[in-house]
């Protein structure tokens, strides 16, 4: 993966730049100093480093403001970060950027139980939004696995999903309002607690558009009661094709659970290591979870364990109490980093027709063969969004790109199967080249027709989403007008 | 009048038209624009349906009455209870399920996790007004590949690009609806028991209040859906928790949609105009109050949005004053004003940025989202 060459003409501003901010921001909120930025100069997608120009960390709206004014006045590119948790390169900075970092913009600013939403800083961390309406029993439904971690801000750019999206949908479905600042400083209000877009939906393109349109500094979130209770059936195969069958037939007899998630061989084996959930050995592993009061569950779960009898399971078991079903959902979430202390490994996040599921893995298990590179399968299968984990050996030279090109070849199988690249991750750098598999020409045009109008002079995160050659001339303007 | 049976036809007559052009469905919002009518009938039929993904692809002319026929066979339906205005408005036709995305038609059920018209909306393909054939989204669930364009398309009433394809996620059709009424509250007790409802773990779908109701009366009613021992469950608990508000009555029915508030027929044939108005549901009370003499209301979404019928020629919004909202005028002509709600300048700005982009020409349903600006 290219990144575009850093402009000359803006790393000679740097101490221009630096003193201008400065000017606006306390002393400790602009790192400059180049021990300092490396803290910055990756994401989750470790494979791609480079430490930014400087990273500036304001502590309001004001501030951003300021902020961008200042950038966009200079010519500069910023690279928006919320917690660095982003798959996909997303935060990934250039020598030439500036990373403007929300992690200290983390208050609550509101929470309303009449009206059913929170509002808050996007600096705060997913798992801490539900934390600060625990005590009202509310919760905010987006789950990412890497909810301890992951701010808001992350989640809004990417339209994170997670395990409990089958039924109560991804970020985008759960974001009510935003306060964004955009490239020129120009602060903008959209939404807020009351439903639906005046005009045009400016909100839904907002999401997801991964930190390219504005810096989102605050956020209204609709908060949910929490279910009286929730139980994870655990239901085993020996082979991924009838697990994924399985699912299928769950979805088409109408029950809808929370979740249905999915794990083959080689991840049980490493979730079971590290959190000692209880996980059966066997080929093909089904979460699947259902709410409400203890007879509604039963009543959900005999339905659900009537299909997957039909399907010969080697084993079928129900959470017992609490504690199991926090420990089998541990398992579940820890996936990642229990597969990364035994191997390296990338992580794919294509999504397919939950009718392809079989034949999808199939294939995948036959390209493994022929790439020689295992894989590892942890899913969530109710919504067809897979996430193959391809292994590889980092300090192996060449085994880096054959598994990159080896992911390439999954993705455009997933597009193929009538499905598309990234179901939650986000393109960033990772999947930018392999666009033009999913869009054509005419397709990207109109996306980039979007940053054109919030971003005229393509300063945020530009080099991002969209293959390099296709925005090369939109960047350029940039350059030309140095 | 156009009528192209293909996208590339379709494609051609936006790409070399030299004036304005009126797209039309159904024709059942009765939204006059200016310009020669471009009708979307002969984009017809669904391409693509898959119960076992809850997935429906269609081609944007196909009626609404066939899209629904098809999922009810399958037991399946969409979430949203699209809303079916004509009494309303006063049209006919056969609305179109391009209609029901281009303006994000949705009705009570909105209230619920289950979302907007936009959240179901997986995928789209449309003509910009430069002819290009664009597409965005897909078929599936989960998407966040490159933006998404298919929410902005949700609502945009044909400014931004003509439909021509539409993909939905569908949902299982529940086996019953448990109904819970309370008779005889205020606007201000009637959200406070709805917000109550509401806030509850039981999965309240619809939650809606008229000032005259079947017995004279106001009327205030919950709406819960699922399987048969399931609601019968939650029904008991809700009746409970609302206790404090009044006697509550409840029923379970197996007819799970709510045509009557979806279709707000309480205000069907009447002269007066008719608004919609989004607020947060604790701010309605209040709002109401501001409404004119003699203003006839009902409360959909929690109180999130209130409908209301005023005297014809009526400025609403100058009645109301500043909120944080917003009003659109649904039926009648306002004495002139805007349709649409104006926007805080900078929002405006972006809002014609993208019309500049997606349709430079001008010509889709040209002016028909134009709003006088705040400043
Ligand atoms: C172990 C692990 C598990 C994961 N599991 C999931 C999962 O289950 N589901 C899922 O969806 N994702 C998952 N992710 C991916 C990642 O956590 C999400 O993409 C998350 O939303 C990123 O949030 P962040 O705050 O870390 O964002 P960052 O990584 O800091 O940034 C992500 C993107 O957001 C942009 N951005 C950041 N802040 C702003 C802002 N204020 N305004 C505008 N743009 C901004 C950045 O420029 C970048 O493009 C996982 C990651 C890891 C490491």
């Amino acid at each position: 993966m290219d990144m575009p060459a850093p402009n000359p003409a803006i790393l000679a501003k740097k101490a221009r730049l630096v003193e201008r901010l400065k000017q606006v921001l306390p002393d400790d909120a602009v790192i400059s100093d180049e021990a300092e930025t490396r803290a910055y100069e990756c994401d989750a997608l470790t494979a791609y480093r480079c430490p930014p120009l400087l990273a500036v960390l304001p502590s309001s709206t004001q501030e951003v403001s300021d902020i961008l004014r200042i950038c966009h006045e200079m010519g500069v590119p910023v690279v928006p970060r919320g917690s660095g948790t982003s798959l996909a390169g997303g935060a990934l900075p250039t020598a030439d950027s500036v990373i403007l970092g929300v992690a200290r913009m983390n208050a609550v600013i509101e929470t309303d139980y009449d009206n059913r939403f929170i509002r808050v800083q996007t600096g705060r961390t997913n798992l801490s939004v539900t934390g600060a309406v625990e005590e009202e029993d509310f919760f905010y439904a987006p789950d990412p696995s890497s909810q301890l971690a992951c701010a808001i801000a992350g989640n809004v750019a990417m339209n994170s999903g997670g395990a409990h999206c089958l039924k109560y949908g991804v970020t985008t479905n759960n974001l009510m309002g935003v306060t964004m600042v955009l490239m020129d400083g120009t602060v903008v209000e959209i939404g807020g607690g009351h439903l639906d877009a005046p005009g045009l939906d400016l909100l839904g393109v907002i999401c997801g558009s991964e930190g390219q349109l504005g810096v989102v500094t605050e956020a209204t979130l609709r908060i949910l009661k929490k279910p009286e209770g929730a139980r994870p059936v655990l239901i085993g195969y020996d082979s991924n094709e009838v697990a994924g069958a399985c699912v299928s037939d769950i979805i088409k007899a109408g029950v809808l659970p929370v979740a249905i998630e999915f794990m083959d061989r080689p991840c049980i084996e490493a979730c079971e290591a590290f959190a000692h959930a209880g996980y059966p050995m066997c080929e093909a592993l089904l979460i699947v979870e259902v709410e409400g009061s203890p007879a509604e569950i039963d009543a959900q779960l005999g339905l659900i364990k009537q299909i997957a009898r039909t399907h010969n399971p080697v084993e079928l078991r129900e959470a017992r109490d609490a504690d199991e079903a926090g420990r089998i959902w541990l398992g579940r979430k820890s996936a990642f980093g229990a597969m990364g202390q035994i191997n390296d490994y990338m992580c794919l996040d294509g999504t397919i027709p939950v009718s392809s599921l079989p034949f999808v893995l199939r294939r995948i298990g036959e390209m493994s063969k022929e790439f020689g590179l295992g894989v590892a399968n942890v899913f969530h299968a109710g919504d067809g969004n897979m996430h193959p984990l391809i292994l590889f050996d980092a300090n192996k030279p060449g085994d880096l790109e054959l598994c990159e090109a080896f992911g390439a070849e999954i993705l455009k199988l997933c597009v193929e199967a009538g499905g598309c690249l990234t179901g939650e991750h986000g393109v960033g750098i990772e999947k930018r080249d392999l666009m033009t598999h999913q869009y054509a020409p005419a397709d990207l045009e109109a996306q980039m027709a979007v940053k054109d109008v919030f971003d005229p002079a393509w300063l945020l995160n530009p080099a991002k989403v969209f293959p390099l050659a296709a925005s090369e001339t939109r960047r350029a303007v940039r350059l030309a007008a140095e | 009048m156009q009528a192209p049976r293909s996208e590339e036809e379709l494609s051609d007559i936006v790409r070399s038209a030299r004036g304005p052009l009126a797209i039309r469905g159904g024709g059942t919002r009765g939204l006059a624009v200016a310009g020669e009518v471009l009708e979307t009938g002969g984009l017809s039929g669904i391409s693509l349906y898959e119960p076992g993904a809850l997935t429906l692809v269609a081609r944007a002319g196909t009626p609404l009455a066939e899209i629904e026929a098809a999922l009810a066979a399958e037991g399946q339906r969409l979430a949203f209870e699209v809303p079916d205005l004509r009494a309303l408005l006063g049209t006919s036709g056969e609305s179109t399920i391009g209609g029901v995305v281009a303006t994000n038609a949705s009705g009570p059920r909105r209230v619920s996790f289950f979302g907007a018209c936009r959240d179901s909306l997986l995928g789209v393909r449309l003509v910009d007004g430069a002819g290009n054939i664009v597409k965005n989204g897909g078929r599936v669930m989960k998407n966040v590949t490159g933006y998404d364009l298919v929410k902005l398309m949700a609502g945009s009433h044909g400014t931004l690009g003509v439909l021509t394809e539409v993909s939905l996620k569908v949902l299982p059709r529940p086996e019953v609806a448990g109904v819970l009424s309370i008779e005889g509250l205020g606007v201000a007790e009637a959200v406070a028991a709805m917000s109550a409802a509401l806030g509850t773990p039981w999965e309240v779908t619809a939650a809606c209040h008229t000032d005259l109701g079947a017995n004279d009366r106001p009327s205030t009613q919950l709406r819960i859906e699922g399987m048969e021992d399931s609601v019968t469950y939650r029904l008991g608990k809700l009746k409970a928790h609302l206790a404090r508000f009044g006697e509550v009555e409840t029923a379970t029915s197996d007819r799970v949609d709510w045509p009557w508030f979806r279709d707000v027929a309480r205000f069907a044939g009447g002269e007066e105009d008719v608004w919609r108005i989004h607020v947060k549901p604790s701010d309605a009370p209040g709002l109401v109050d501001r409404l004119p003499q003699g203003a006839r209301v009902m409360l959909d979404w929690g109180g999130g949005l209130i409908w209301t019928a005023v005297a014809p020629g009526t400025d609403l919004r100058a009645e109301l004053g500043a909120f944080v909202g917003h009003a659109t005028r649904v039926r009648g002509t306002g004495g002139g004003i805007a349709r649409f709600h104006p926007e805080p300048a900078p929002l405006a700005a972006l809002a014609k940025g993208l019309r500049a982009r997606f349709d430079p020409k001008g010509i889709l349903n040209s002016g028909l989202m134009d709003t006088a600006t705040w400043t």
